[in-house]
């Protein structure tokens, strides 16, 4: 009788109902309606407000495809992207392995937090944090200058570099935490048993370890690019003139040109780039699940 | 064995230049809002004239009770819909629970610039307008699937029989609830009560495109003084936001754990 009443309970939609409506309500207004209006906004000549005329069109989509800008500006985004990406898996993952096969105990949960803390903390003062480093007359400027024998000029601010090192700064914590993830998970025997049959050290590293922790380098990877394509802030802060990126653009078109049907159009460029290279991402994710 | 440890001192050296790579640009912002050169000129000498004049700044203490009230406003809403939701995903088996379970990844990982834009034009169709309202609405939905995926954590760390054991003992599924299963996952429900904090405290995205001149957050605030130029105030502020935001993770550390370990 308990039993029954237990799985009784436990089975059908209706009894689920009140506990997961108010929620998913919620999720529907805020994002899921709002992204369908931009779709379809992205098929409109004008703003369908206070009398304004409008009607269908495919414009803003051909504005994408006959005006090289937008997709220059696109392939230029996409490869910020990939550059940063690489930088964190270069700078990540040596930390990780150090993480979760080096250190122990206390001193690796401490080091650990220490790692993602800033990753927690606001984006935007980080990102301004690196203009007071890098500038002409700056820190880093200073700094080298007193201790080289000979006078240098470091001015990275707005340069391409500066957004890299904001960029890499702001997303290296989530590379560290996905491939410490997997890290953590290799059996130390695996690789015991790798190096007692003769394997190089290397040889591990590249056909033990690497293999092994590959869908904590990719989910990092999908984490970091992701973002990254559609920055704006970092670009706008670090980069100035030199920052003009995809995302820029967007953010110009809703408050600078208020051109919102092709801000609409290019944000769903955007949105089918990032859902490719998450589809693409997601059967490596997918088998160690 | 000797170059294994020549190797783990190289992998230590290491992690200390990872943690100086993330920290210094911060301790110098921290430096810089007490020193009195407002064009951060060398050598250092002490003020705390930045901190004073933030106090003068109304538009900014304005921008920050701004923030403070909606994120605590966020994280009431997003901790109680969340919790339910969790608790109806653990409990219920029915069709379609994992396609709800996947819609929570959308908000995640759709960047902010295009659900912040999508936000944008829809609020503005329907009348509800820019300003905190629909900040608010913003920030609780991006906080809520935050909130589900780490109380549905803490949720599969529970054991289902103990709430057969209090039905069978009487209770009913308001008492099983509110005296067995809350108390089990509050640790959860703290720690995603606190992230969702961080997220909405955090924003800058999706407030920058629903805020208006008056009613706005203090990154907006923030990004709009940055854009206009350096000044040493917002260096101050800066700094203030950067303590509370590490205190409220350091926090969350201790009721959630990140590393994963058992």
């Amino acid at each position: 009788m308990a039993d029954q009443l237990a799985i009784g309970s436990r089975r059908g939609l209706k009894p689920a109902l009140p506990l997961l409506l108010p929620a998913y309500l919620w999720l529907t207004v805020a994002i899921f309606l709002p992204l369908s209006a931009m779709f379809f906004f992205s098929f409109m000549t004008d703003l369908p407000l206070a009398g304004k005329e409008w009607s269908f069109t495919l414009g803003n989509y051909a504005a994408f495809f006959s005006q090289s800008l937008y997709s220059r500006l696109l392939l230029s985004s996409l490869r910020l992207g990939l550059e940063v990406t690489l930088w964190c898996v270069v700078i990540g993952y040596p930390a990780a392995y150090v993480l979760a096969k080096v250190l122990k105990g206390r001193s690796r949960e401490a080091i650990f937090l220490l790692v993602i803390l800033p990753f927690w903390s606001n984006g935007l003062v980080r990102i301004f944090s690196w203009a007071m480093v890098l500038r002409e007359g700056g820190i880093l400027d200073t700094a080298l200058n007193a201790v080289l024998p000979f006078k240098i000029n470091i001015d990275l601010m707005y340069s391409y570099p500066a957004v890299i090192i904001g960029l890499v700064h702001s997303y290296v914590p989530y590379m560290v935490l996905t491939c410490y993830l997997t890290l953590q998970a290799i059996d130390d025997s695996l690789i015991e048993a790798g190096r007692s049959l003769g394997a190089s050290r290397r040889q591990v590293l590249w056909r033990v370890i690497i293999p092994l922790s590959m869908p904590g380098l990719v989910a990092g990877a999908a984490l970091i690019f992701v973002p990254v394509v559609g920055s704006f802030m970092e670009p706008r802060i670090l980069g100035g003139r030199t920052g003009t990126f995809y995302g820029t653009v967007i953010e110009d078109q809703f408050v600078a040109v208020f051109n919102w049907p092709l801000g609409a159009a290019l944000s769903f460029i955007l949105l089918a780039v990032v859902l490719i290279i998450l589809a693409l991402a997601a059967p490596v994710l997918r088998r160690t699940g | 064995m000797a170059t294994t440890r020549i190797l783990e001192g190289l992998g230590r050296f290491y992690i200390v230049l990872l943690l100086g790579f993330l920290y210094l640009p911060i301790i110098i912002m921290a430096a810089m809002s007490f020193n009195a050169s407002p064009f951060y000129q060398l050598p250092f000498e002490w003020t705390t004239d930045w901190y004073a004049s933030l106090w003068q700044n109304d538009q900014l203490i304005a921008a920050t009770w701004n923030s403070i009230e909606i994120a605590i406003i966020t994280t009431l809403i997003s901790t109680v819909l969340g919790s339910m939701a969790s608790l109806a995903l653990y409990r219920y088996e029915f069709r379609g629970k994992k396609f709800l379970q996947a819609l929570l990844f959308p908000p995640i990982a759709i960047p902010w610039l295009i659900t912040g834009t999508a936000m944008l034009i829809f609020f503005f169709g329907v009348g509800i307008g820019r300003g905190l309202a629909a900040i608010l609405l913003g920030h609780v939905a991006l906080a809520l699937p935050y909130v589900i995926v780490v109380v549905s954590a803490r949720l599969q760390t529970f054991a289902p029989e103990l709430e057969e054991a209090a039905r069978s003992l009487g209770a009913n599924q308001w008492q099983v609830t509110m005296r067995v299963t809350l108390p089990w996952i509050m640790p959860g429900v703290i720690a995603g009560g606190l992230f969702a904090f961080a997220v909405s405290f955090d924003q800058f995205v999706v407030s920058y495109f629903l805020s208006t001149p008056g009613q706005t957050t203090l990154p907006v605030e923030i990004y709009a003084a940055i854009r206009k130029g350096f000044t040493p105030e917002i260096n101050a502020v800066s700094t203030i936001i950067i303590v509370v935001s590490m205190a409220l993770m350091l926090l969350t550390a201790r009721f959630f754990k990140f590393g994963g370990e058992k």
